[in-house]
């Protein structure tokens, strides 16, 4: 029988899957990817919670997150792709102009 | 009330300064000297005008006529509130009338001595911003605008004693340190001046002279108290007026230009201390300890520099040393209780003394700054009206019956005879030595054959006119300025006259313990006496050096003992070296080197390197790689939610 834990389960999961893609993936577009794992792995939770608790607030939330995750995305391949313009590379280990 | 000019006395000389410090670099000497002259004569005018109207006013039966100017509030603190206030009666016209007068004849001489320098506007500048110092202490109406016309020709003493900052005085001292000498111990006087304005506002709650001098009158603070302000007042007298312990700064003074020598030990500046002590008078009448410390230090003074200016070859220090000395005179009036007579001595000093000083100054312009008294000789031929003039007042000043020394100095003996006959004697001693010096000084530079070195005998040239005027307007009030005041038996004193009022005040404190009047047959005495010892003086200087074939082997025959000690000024300079000023040096060494460097540096220094040392190990973390930081912020987030579930 699935239950609701097991939804829990699954988001958190997701969640350090897409933390340990943030953390050790040099790819940009991985790493972006990554993150969209991370805020879907939230909305899973979030969904879970609600109907837990019997309330909708929590899946207004959800909309919100998806509203700004689209936006993120975005900008966030906009970066990618000047990131590629720059170095002719996404790997995030060569832009690392701060350091110097 | 209605307008009073008397505050333009300080206006016009401010335009000048402001004229020559501003447009001084475009105009000629003659335009820049004129126009410094010119504002001192206005100010001369509008001194002399203040002193018609003070004339004219009709003041209650025994108050000195006095007006007074509030400028503006100038502090306005608590207990403390202080006008910018200026005051004018007898005492401050009198002064303000030979600070001005004397200082327009100087200004004038000035355009002609500086005719080769190219930093006249500098000099002119100064000039005036000396008279407006002095005037602004002399005109102030309570002790802070004095004390600050008393920085003020400190300050500009600085600046004109080391006027040629590039040369050097000694072989051992530049004249930018001979004035940082004069400052320095200047300050150590104004520093007991201070102390002991202070002490006047704990005691009497105000700084305004007639405040002070009511309360002290009629509430006396303790006999301490007034002793420890006297002494204090003291203090900051005797370092403007060079006396004993203080006097060192005043023969270094000369490191300046001669005419800025006139103006500092005729003038201005020196005379600040006799007429500070005359202007509180009333605090010295109730301190009679130190009433007699003024009187005590004032003959010491006057005899230590009498016989140092014996042994003296160079022309402006045997003037600088008689300066000192007859400084110390007037302080021996004032603390006499004469004090009429010790501003009596100021004014009759400042003709014939600033006499002195342009005549000597006129003779080393013409011997192209030569000023040792042992290489000049026979000069009267050559620069004739110099000469007269320097007669007159070497007569004036050793004393001579009729000349305007003879008449002030008498006063002062006088005075002291009453007062302390031991005084006295110490008082007549100075004026013997003072006939014998000044005559030595006029035989060896005027009279004898030429000892001038050829090349310099060659181009000698009597003065401008510039400069020779200005000497005979000096010579006849050498002569004249005497008369004001005629000692009883002759005729009336007009000048204690005018200024008794100012010093009124003590007559009914004193119970008249120095009011009583000489017998005939005594001031007669007294005034025998001092004529004697003015002859006495000279004769012992004709009998040495006007012998001619005596002069080669005097200068050749070795110094004793005796005169070698004088000659070095008793090495007091040596002695202040050894007991302050080396001492002193040692102990900003050490605070320069351990305190400051070490210490203060070291910890300013310690604080800027553990920054940097901090921010090198910090820096390690800086590694630009986007995902250190996503590390770490993953990390901050699980210790965060650790803390929030444990």
């Amino acid at each position: 029988m699935i239950n609701l834990d097991h939804a829990l389960i699954v988001s958190f999961l997701l969640f350090g899957t897409g933390i340990a893609g943030v953390l050790l993936r040099r790819n940009a577009i991985v790493v972006f990817m990554s993150i969209e794992l991370m805020l879907n792995a939230v909305n899973l939770a979030l969904v879970t919670f609600s109907r837990l608790r019997g309330d909708l607030d929590a899946q207004v939330l959800c909309f919100f997150v998806m509203a700004v995750a689209a936006a993120e995305a975005a900008i966030g391949l906009g970066l990618v792709i000047a990131l590629f313009r720059r170095h002719a590379s996404i790997d995030l280990d060569r832009a690392t102009l701060l350091r110097s | 009330m209605d307008f009073q000019p008397f505050p333009l006395i300080l206006l016009f000389p401010l335009l000048g300064v402001l004229a020559n410090a501003l447009l001084g670099r475009r105009l000629s000497l003659r335009a820049s000297g004129g126009l410094a002259s010119l504002m001192v004569f206005f100010s001369f005018l509008a001194a002399g005008h203040g002193f018609l109207t003070l004339r004219d006013l009709e003041p209650a039966p025994g108050q000195a006529p006095r007006l007074v100017i509030t400028l503006w509030e100038w502090i306005a603190s608590g207990d403390l509130r202080v006008d910018f206030s200026l005051l004018l009666d007898p005492l401050s016209s009198a002064m303000a009338l030979i600070v001005t007068g004397v200082g327009f004849l100087i200004h004038v001489y000035s355009i002609g001595y500086m005719a080769h320098d190219r930093d006249y506007p500098r000099f002119f500048a100064y000039l005036n911003l000396f008279m407006l110092a002095m005037l602004l202490l002399v005109l102030g109406d309570n002790f802070l605008v004095l004390f600050v016309g008393w920085e003020g020709v400190g300050l500009c003493s600085y600046l004109l004693i080391g006027f040629w900052y590039d040369r050097m005085f000694t072989a051992t001292m530049s004249t930018a340190q001979a004035g940082q000498k004069a400052f320095g111990v200047n300050r150590i006087g104004d520093f007991g001046f201070l102390i002991a304005l202070f002490l006047i506002f704990t005691h009497f709650h105000s700084l305004r002279f007639d405040t002070v001098f009511a309360a002290a009158l009629h509430h006396p603070a303790s006999a301490a108290v007034m002793t420890a302000i006297g002494l204090l007042l003291l203090v900051g007298a005797a370092g403007k007026s060079a006396q004993i312990p203080l006097f060192v700064w005043l023969p270094d003074a000369m490191a300046g230009p001669t005419p800025v020598s006139a103006l500092i030990h005729a003038a201005t500046m020196v005379t600040a201390g006799v007429y500070m002590v005359a202007r509180s008078h009333v605090l010295y009448a109730l301190a009679p300890v130190a009433l007699a410390a003024v009187a005590w230090i004032g003959a010491l003074t006057a005899l230590l520099a009498a016989t140092i200016a014996t042994q003296q070859n160079d022309i402006k220090k045997v003037l600088a040393y008689s300066t000192v000395s007859q400084l110390g005179t007037m302080f021996l009036g004032l603390g006499s209780a004469a004090f009429g007579a010790g501003i009596f001595h100021v004014l009759t000093h400042a003709f014939f003394k600033a006499l002195l000083f342009l005549g000597a100054g006129s003779v080393i312009h013409a011997l192209h700054e030569e000023q040792d008294i042992r290489k000049m000789g026979g000069l009267r031929r050559q620069l004739p009206i110099t000469f007269a003039t320097f007669l007159v007042a070497t007569l004036a000043i050793a004393g001579f019956p009729g000349l305007s020394g003879f008449f002030s100095k008498d006063e002062i003996l006088a005075a002291a005879f009453q007062a302390q006959p031991l005084l006295w004697g110490m008082g007549v001693l100075t004026a013997g030595l003072t006939s014998y010096y000044m005559f030595r000084l006029l035989f060896l530079t005027f009279f004898g054959a030429s000892r001038l070195a050829p090349e310099k005998a060659a181009h000698l040239h009597e003065s401008p006119r510039v400069m020779t005027l200005p000497l005979v307007a000096l010579a006849l009030l050498s002569i004249a300025g005497g008369w004001l005041g005629l000692p009883p038996v002759l005729g009336s004193h007009w000048l204690g006259g005018f200024l008794g009022p100012v010093f009124a005040d003590l007559h009914h404190l004193e119970g008249g313990a120095h009011g009583g009047h000489l017998g005939h047959a005594t001031e007669w005495m007294l005034m025998g006496v001092s004529t004697l010892v003015a002859l006495g003086g000279f004769a012992v200087a004709w009998l040495r050096f006007l012998k001619p074939a005596a002069l080669g082997d005097l200068f050749a025959t070795p110094a004793s003992a005796w005169q070698r000690l004088l000659a070095d000024k008793y090495r007091i300079d040596e002695l202040y070296d050894a007991l302050v000023v080396r001492p002193l040096g040692r102990l900003a060494g050490f605070l320069w080197r351990w305190i400051d460097e070490l210490l203060i540096d070291g910890l300013v220094n310690f604080s800027g390197l553990a920054v940097r040392v901090g921010g090198e190990v910090l820096r390690l973390l800086q590694t630009g790689y986007v995902q250190t930081y996503a590390f770490f912020m993953v990390l901050g987030v699980i210790v965060l939610l650790l803390r929030l579930l444990a």
